[in-house]
């Protein structure tokens, strides 16, 4: 019992990351029908913004509160991220709306492959181990298997909770919100109604990029090691969550990160370890399969 | 109209600015690890402040390319005037794939040769054959396939095994490689085939990765990541390309060098992405060949006409696997090595990506491409030149993979209908007409 | 003479095919007479084209059977049986809402066209005619490995198709288009290369979804010579939507009106268009009077049909 809500305390956190992660590629293929394949290395680039400030602020400028570097991290690597996200829509997937499909795709996968390799070039292929942060714990049983709740958990779940409520208040309540509704519906009835199509679409990348940025400090402080082959993984495992809950559905991405999460940790703890990807990726092959809208997606009809 | 100078200037000073903002924790500050395996981080500015200055650059002369694109006479575009250059190019193509190890060998001498037919000639070839295979997938049939490298990866694996296991030769181990891939093929293929293309493109990529993480960890089967070594080299038809007596050089009285053996490497997989590119061609122009073709235009209207487009999807998928497959004994055969580090998703999309832009459906553009994209980062190791601008320190090598990223980012820009982007027609009344690549669908929808 | 009623090539019974909830057709029966030009006719959102789609297999009805037979009558007691057995099909007599879209073309023998146009857009005038012997050809080639090896008999069978397709193209004035992109047609041309490609399926039912949407009236008077040929010299029985109504008092043996998933009259042309439920459905009217000037408008739209 200890033992499952110790897993149960993991996986959620594990999911809050994926679900944050996976709002990216939900809204970016909700807007545009396309699988932004960079948005995992967009993730791992902002894990190392993120790594730079904090090491930054506290070794160069000698910060000695943590929660206030945090705040500053979090929020420098949300904007700096948001920025790269931009430029990487408007130089590499921009030119080719509208054209070949594929062209889009393999764009982004070039893009992928360029994130990762200029990252390793820059920074170097070693693993940076991050000192600790939030290393203190609330202990919530007492006993041999006693289960704790990290700071770092709280923090984790605190900041994604937050960020969804903001997030929702953004897509239903403000114009920018209504303006992604309609371009999702149709773009060029949107852009004849005086929508601005590009900018909305740049926001909606922006937005993903800037929870994937959240996703990524929260990362870089819970596991305490980042590595610039760390996107591709976690990336394709969010994209998973955003198809298991239907993809270009919000809280379908968020409830499908949790049960990624919960299904990886719980595949770990109680099989084993060395198959938890196997599982997700099953995972992925059988809702498709079975399932094509996912949970919460529209159902597609078929049009003769 | 003419472009103002300080408008450009404005422009690039921007995208100067911009690319200061994204540079600057990134290229500005660089992490290391100390004595203490602590990290510590130092300045650079001098790197940020010079991709600032690039793109700047980049930025105002890709302004004055534009405006004198834009303004270029523009050439009457008619139906007419498009010429079929394909059938010559193919022959000439095929005179220089025969010649290049003998031009190469008579220029270099064996030692200087091997290199050249080894990294160039024969790595070029294995992405022709993969990309050749996968055009039947994704530009014959319209089925988007990022998991290719499982086949690859099945061909590769069951030369391995079944050589080291049983002693099967290289012989009787490629058709049955091929076989087997072609069976996997199938068992993948059909519950995933009736599903959309970009959830077909993640299906087929999960099991990639699954086939992947299985080789790591089931180590009983596969030796994990370690892999399996020492599989057995290939041999001219039984005669072993070894030194001392019985062997190749041997028997036909020449002195013995590594180089017959990579000649022979080179012919091989050269035949080998012939027979596939025959095969193709042929299966073309049949009845299956044009269901591929009808079902990547509108999926719908073929079923309307009575063709079953699971079956016409699965010998679609099965074939692409098969010469998959052998490409993969291929590899197996070459490297005397396998595992699981060499079918990482990055190949599959090296793979999709030279079929991308050589052109879904075109032969003579996937070659092109894979010449392109695999000679062109083959090249980088070789630029020692450039060590005299960046100083010592710098590897070529090291940025391989980065040009190769932002290769394919520049190329789908440029040509996303990729390089040979007409089709040619199956079969003609009076005259073979190529038709439009704005008419070709590209399937998956 | 009412064919529907004495040789029914295909028998409609109680077909429902519901959408979420929404009932999109509600038990509906009737029946295509062999030989017959009948057409399918109602207001926009009628559930035409989703009888269409049950019959061509493309949805599975949520009840109701389709029942054809190719050559001979459709014998109660044969139905009955093959109903009972779980089949799909015994001797000439097809349930089609058992079948899927393909089987049905090539086992049951019945083709179509779709409302918007899909020909392959990317594929030559005489390849789009080849692909539509599929089937045949494929048989020829022994499933690729004789056409493979080159015999000499798939040879052939590829002449022979070549030659047919000719044939079909010099039928609807398209011969000299054979090698240009059938995307490249003109509207009116991609139409009837359209019937030409489901004709070369060889069926004994043809459907077609809207044929003379967007024609002129040159284009219009074409079609309508295509159809009749069609029936009187291919003896293939036609099933068709249409809106233009001088089209269909022109040239159909029976007509049956649709509206709300329902039918509100079969019959004749003459019945149909005597029938103040038709003329309302069409009008949206309920009102005697306005039954009156509707009926005018539509004898007006009917032009000088007979």
């Amino acid at each position: 019992m200890e033992n499952f809500l110790q897993q149960l305390i993991n996986a959620l956190t594990l999911g809050s990351i994926y679900g944050l992660i996976a709002i990216g590629y939900t809204m970016v293929f909700g807007i545009i029908g396309m699988v932004n394949f960079a948005h995992g290395d967009v993730f791992m680039l902002a894990a190392f913004i993120a790594l730079l400030i904090f090491l930054a602020l506290t070794q160069l400028l000698g910060l000695a509160s943590l929660p206030i570097a945090f705040l500053i991290v979090l929020v420098v690597a949300m904007v700096l991220t948001a920025l790269w996200s931009w430029a990487i829509e408007r130089v590499a997937y921009r030119p080719l709306r509208g054209s070949f499909r594929l062209a889009p795709l393999i764009s982004a996968i070039g893009m992928s492959i360029f994130l990762s390799n200029f990252v390793q070039v820059v920074q170097g292929p070693r693993n940076k181990p991050v000192p600790p942060m939030f290393t203190d714990f609330v202990r919530l049983t007492d006993g041999p298997l006693s289960v704790a709740l990290s700071y770092k958990q709280m923090l984790i779940m605190a900041v994604t909770a937050v960020l969804l409520v903001g997030l929702w208040f953004v897509v239903q309540k403000t114009a920018l919100g209504r303006a992604q509704r309609a371009c999702e519906q149709d773009r060029r009835m949107a852009a004849l109604l005086g929508i601005d199509v590009n900018r909305t679409i740049s926001l909606t990348f922006v937005i993903g990029a800037a929870l994937a940025a959240v996703a990524g400090v929260l990362y870089m402080m819970y596991y305490g090691v980042v590595n610039f082959a760390d996107g591709f993984v976690p990336g394709v495992k969010a994209f998973t969550a955003a198809v298991l809950g239907g993809i270009g559905s919000i809280p379908g991405a968020v409830i499908g990160g949790l049960l990624i999460g919960l299904i990886e940790t719980f595949w770990s703890a109680y099989f084993s370890s060395d198959y938890k990807d196997v599982a997700a990726f099953s995972i992925l092959a059988v809702v498709l399969i079975f399932m094509p809208s996912g949970l919460l997606g529209r159902p597609d009809v078929e049009k003769v | 109209m003419p472009l103002s100078l300080a408008h450009a200037l404005k422009q690039a000073a921007i995208a100067g600015l911009l690319a200061l903002g994204l540079a600057f924790p990134i290229l500005a500050l660089r992490s290391d690890q100390d004595m203490n395996n602590r990290l510590i981080v130092e300045t650079r500015w001098s790197w940020a402040i010079g991709a600032a200055l690039a793109i700047f650059a980049l930025r105002l002369i890709g302004l004055y390319l534009q405006h004198w694109r834009a303004n270029r006479p523009q050439s009457v575009r008619s139906n007419e005037a498009r010429k079929d250059y394909g059938t010559p190019l193919a022959w000439a193509g095929l005179i220089i794939l025969f010649a290049f190890p003998f031009v190469i060998l008579s220029l270099l001498g064996p030692q200087g040769a091997l290199k050249w037919i080894n990294n160039y000639g024969i790595q070029i070839l294995i992405y022709v054959m993969l990309g050749w295979g996968l055009n039947i997938v994704v530009g014959l049939a319209g089925l988007l396939d990022l998991g290719y490298v499982a086949f690859y990866a099945v061909g590769a694996y069951s030369y391995a095994l079944l050589s080291t296991t049983y002693g099967l030769s290289f012989w009787i181990c490629l058709p049955l490689a091929g076989l087997l891939a072609a069976f996997w093929g199938i068992l993948l293929g059909f519950p995933v085939l009736r599903l959309r293309g970009d959830y077909l493109a993640i299906v087929t990529l999960a099991f990639g990765e699954i086939i992947r993480v299985v080789l790591i960890n089931w180590i009983e089967f596969s030796n994990g990541s370690a892999g399996i070594s020492s599989i057995p080299r290939v041999t001219f038809f039984g005669l072993p390309f070894t030194a001392g007596e019985g062997g190749f050089a041997a028997l036909f009285g020449l002195e013995f060098s590594p180089i017959h053996r990579v000649m022979f490497l080179y012919f091989l997989i050269l035949c080998l992405a012939l027979i596939t590119n025959v095969v193709t061609l042929r299966m073309r122009n049949l009845p299956i060949g044009r269901a591929w073709e009808a079902l990547r235009e509108d999926e719908i209207a073929c079923r309307s006409l009575g063709i079953n487009t699971v079956n016409t999807k699965l010998t679609a998928f099965a074939l692409g696997a098969m010469f998959g497959g052998f490409a993969g004994s291929f590899f197996a055969v070459r490297q005397n090595f396998v595992s699981p580090e060499s079918f990482t998703f990055i190949e599959s999309a090296t793979i999709l990506a030279i079929v991308v832009l050589g052109g879904m459906g075109s032969q003579i553009g996937v070659a092109i491409a894979a010449v392109l994209m695999i000679g062109g980062t083959e090249v980088l190791r070789e630029l020692d030149v450039l060590k005299a601008i960046f100083g010592e320190g710098f590897d070529p090598a090291q940025y391989r993979m980065l040009v190769f990223g932002l290769g394919m980012v520049v190329m789908m820009i440029w040509k996303p209908r990729g390089l040979i982007s007409t089709r040619t027609p199956t079969i003609f009344h009076m005259k073979r007409r190529a038709v439009s690549s704005d008419l070709v669908k590209e399937g998956h929808a | 003479m009412r064919r529907w009623l004495e040789d029914p090539l295909l028998n409609v019974e109680h077909l429902s095919m519901v959408f979420g909830g929404l009932s999109a057709v509600s038990d509906l029966s009737f029946s295509v007479g062999r030989g017959d030009i009948t057409a399918l006719i109602g207001p926009n959102g009628a559930g035409k084209t989703t009888v269409f789609n049950c019959i061509t297999g493309f949805y599975k009805p949520t009840r109701g059977r389709l029942a054809l037979a190719r050559a001979g009558a459709i014998e109660d007691d044969a139905l009955d049986r093959l109903t009972l057995s779980g089949q799909r099909f015994a001797g000439d007599l097809y349930l089609l809402e058992r079948m899927a879209d393909h089987e049905i073309t090539r086992r049951a023998h019945v083709a179509r066209t779709f409302q918007n146009i899909r020909l392959f857009a990317g594929m030559t005038v005489l390849e789009n005619l080849i692909v539509a012997q599929h089937n045949e050809l494929m048989r020829a080639s022994k499933l690729t490995f004789g056409g493979l090896i080159g015999l000499p008999s798939y040879r052939a069978a590829e002449t022979h198709a070549v030659q047919r397709a000719l044939d079909w193209l010099k039928r609807i004035h398209l011969i000299h288009r054979a090698d240009d992109a059938a995307g490249d047609l003109p509207y009116g041309d991609q139409r009837r290369l359209e019937i030409a490609r489901a004709m070369l399926t060889d069926p004994v039912l043809l459907c077609l979804d809207e044929p003379a949407a967007g024609l002129n009236p040159r284009e219009s008077a074409e079609l309508t010579a295509l159809l009749r040929s069609i029936r009187d010299e291919d003896r293939t029985s036609i099933l068709l939507i249409e809106h233009d109504m001088s089209v269909v008092m022109q040239i159909s043996d029976h007509v049956i009106v649709l509206d709300y998933g329902r039918k509100i009259a079969d019959g004749t042309p003459q019945d149909v268009r005597d029938d103040p439920r038709v003329i309302a459905a069409y009008l949206g009217v309920e009102d005697e009077e306005d039954v009156a000037a509707a009926e005018s408008e539509v004898a007006r739209m009917a032009g000088e049909a007979p």
